[in-house]
């Protein structure tokens, strides 16, 4: 009777040793993962809107994003030529990736032969894997002089005189200026959304594809009538990622933007992001408020990319579920 | 010409032109690779390692505060990054699967894995610096750490959700206890994954410069000391490209070439880890020339 009693004791032991450890890992991983979800964005947020509130106080939220005067030694801050900047830089690198993103998704998943498909694959991957310093390094000394002595006055000999289109290649050609940043921010990008493409694509169930090409299609019309259609939420929501990304983009763009708080006349001139006048000015910030206006900028493109990534999130999760349902 | 060859001929052109497109991004990856080869190659010596800088305009020095800084900042955010980011990640794969809340907030760390790393700068700034009155390491390696949690969090729940809910379900019939699931079957059998998260967060992190331009900035004098300011190999690259003298553009090069090895080496290594048909090409090539069926 002894050695049962000591038997059921020892096991009671175990079980409450086994739930308490259940219990005690339930609750240490569940912190941490409302602190990577939850805490974490929110504090961040948090920080930056606290270290903003002078400048919000002082400047107010539509004053400082139509302002185009940035002047440390007065005191009088608006953040309009950074945020034009930034929109522009975007837009631009967004323009000159994005054709080539979907081209090479389509590359890897219609066109590859299956031994090539990784290889492509992961020379794409790598582009993404470059430190962003490295591509600031090699845009500055290799690429800029480049673009300032051959492709730059190129441009202007050949669209100089365009009506329109020849307003935005006047200035001097110098290599820092809003195409040369555009240029480097879209390899940057291209990776990013290429690999969302990518996968949208592989999405598109076999039979979809079977039966247009058992209609008749070649190869192109299947893509263009069938895959891309199909899968247009995924590429938009692809863009507007790599969109968000480009946004924040900082030691790229700092070494090719010129740190001049203009707005650009052209692309050929110099010109400012957030990102840049954070890199560049955080630490010589000698007032509160000069250290407040930057940290309101940062609050603003804080909530900029977070809103994009979300929507650029969502946009590919409703594609995830129609295909998966 | 009948309408069925125009519809070929025109088929066929644009996948040449996305031929060309592949081409066109592979062509920059081999230019800037290229060049850092080239460059990077020339100017490298062992110099550069062991030798402190000199003062500013004179020749000759090396970069050792920022190697040993480099090195110092990046394992510490990694030990402080990971542990936290992989129970993150448990928690979202075991855990939070039929939760909606806990599934919202794992989209919400994959939004921060894309945040602009300079902004972790910003926050660590107003949190660790400002308070002390100086620029220290540790709050480098702190911006880090919050950079790469995101990263491993979603690798850890992406290569959790690979393993076989079967698994599981034999080990629950045998009466095991949640948490032996996760330590004794899961976490066994997503090990190479992981470590490949882990390997990306390393690499992911190790090249970033804006987080530790206002945290740890920088140090001409070699220092173990976490309160001092400490160098690295980014952010000493960053003043060195933007100042007027030769040999310190020299010595970026080189520096740039050394950690881009470094970063990719550490990223191809984590992609032969996870698929393994990588090497595939390879093999491709070995059975052709040897004339052997299957393999």
């Amino acid at each position: 009777m002894e050695q049962v009693a000591e038997v059921q004791k020892s096991l009671r032991e175990i079980k409450t040793r086994g739930e308490f450890l259940e219990r005690f890992l339930k609750l240490s991983l569940g912190f941490w993962a409302l602190f990577a979800g939850l805490l974490f964005p929110i504090l961040a947020g948090v920080i930056l809107l606290y270290e903003a509130r002078l400048a919000i106080e002082k400047f107010g939220f539509i004053h400082f994003l139509t302002y185009t005067n940035w002047d440390p030694v007065q005191e009088d801050f608006g953040a309009a030529t950074m945020i034009f900047g930034t929109v522009v830089s975007t837009l631009l690198s967004m323009l000159i990736a994005a054709p080539v993103a979907i081209g090479i998704a389509i590359f890897i998943t219609e066109l590859a032969p299956n031994w090539f498909k990784p290889i492509v694959s992961t020379a794409v991957e790598l582009l993404a894997a470059i430190p962003s310093i490295i591509y600031g390094l090699w845009g500055f000394f290799i690429l800029a002089p480049i673009m300032a002595t051959k492709v730059e006055p190129w441009l202007q000999d050949k669209l100089g005189d365009v009506p329109l289109i020849g307003k935005l290649f006047q200035g001097a050609p110098t290599g820092v200026d809003v195409l040369t940043t555009s240029l480097v921010l879209s390899i940057m990008i291209i990776p990013f959304m290429a690999a969302v493409v990518r996968d949208a694509f592989n999405m598109v169930p076999p039979i979809m594809k079977e039966s247009a090409y058992g209609l008749g299609a070649t190869k192109w019309e299947v893509i263009r009538q069938v895959v891309i259609p199909y899968t247009a939420s995924g590429i938009a929501g692809g863009l507007i990622l790599s969109a968000g990304r480009a946004l924040g983009e900082t030691m790229a763009v700092t070494f090719l933007a010129g740190n001049n708080p203009q707005i650009p006349k052209s692309l050929l001139e110099p010109f400012t992001t957030i990102t840049v006048a954070l890199a560049n000015q955080f630490t010589e910030a000698d007032t509160d408020v000069y250290l407040s206006a930057l940290y309101y900028a940062g609050l603003l493109l804080y909530l900029v990319s977070f809103t994009m990534l979300g929507i650029a999130k969502f946009m590919v999760l409703r594609l995830e579920k129609r295909w998966k349902t | 010409m009948s309408r069925k060859t125009l519809r070929k001929l025109f088929s066929n052109f644009m996948l040449f032109v996305s031929f060309l497109t592949a081409a066109y991004g592979i062509f920059w990856l081999f230019w800037i690779l290229g060049s850092l080869f080239i460059n990077g190659f020339k100017y490298l010596s062992p110099e550069l390692i062991y030798l402190d800088p000199t003062p500013a305009g004179q020749e000759g020095g090396g970069l050792r505060p920022a190697f040993v800084g480099h090195l110092i900042i990046t394992s510490l955010a990694t030990i402080m990054g990971v542990p936290v980011g992989i129970m993150a990640g448990i928690y979202f794969a075991e855990y939070g699967r039929h939760s909606k809340f806990f599934m919202t907030l794992r989209q919400i760390t994959d939004i921060m894995v894309s945040t602009p790393s300079i902004l972790m700068g910003a926050v660590v700034y107003a949190v660790l610096v400002k308070p002390v009155g100086h620029f220290n390491g540790f709050s480098g390696a702190v911006a880090l750490a919050l950079l790469m949690l995101p990263v491993i969090a979603i690798t850890t729940d992406e290569m959790l959700k690979l393993v076989p809910k079967e698994l599981r379900e034999a080990a629950y019939a045998l009466g095991a206890y949640k948490w032996q699931v996760i330590k004794d079957v899961v976490m066994r059998a997503a090990k190479v994954g992981i470590l490949t998260g882990v390997l990306l967060g390393v690499a992911r992190i190790a090249g970033e410069t804006a987080p530790l331009l206002f945290t740890s900035f920088n140090n001409n004098v070699l220092t173990f000391d976490l309160r001092d300011p400490m160098a690295s190999l980014t952010v000493t690259m960053f003043n060195y490209v933007m100042g007027p003298y030769h040999y310190w553009h020299q010595q970026s090069w080189a520096a740039a070439f050394i950690l881009t090895m470094g970063v990719l080496l550490l990223s191809i290594i984590a992609r032969v880890l996870l698929h393994r048909n990588l090497l595939e090409p390879l093999f491709y090539i070995v059975r052709s020339i040897t004339g052997k069926k299957g393999g």
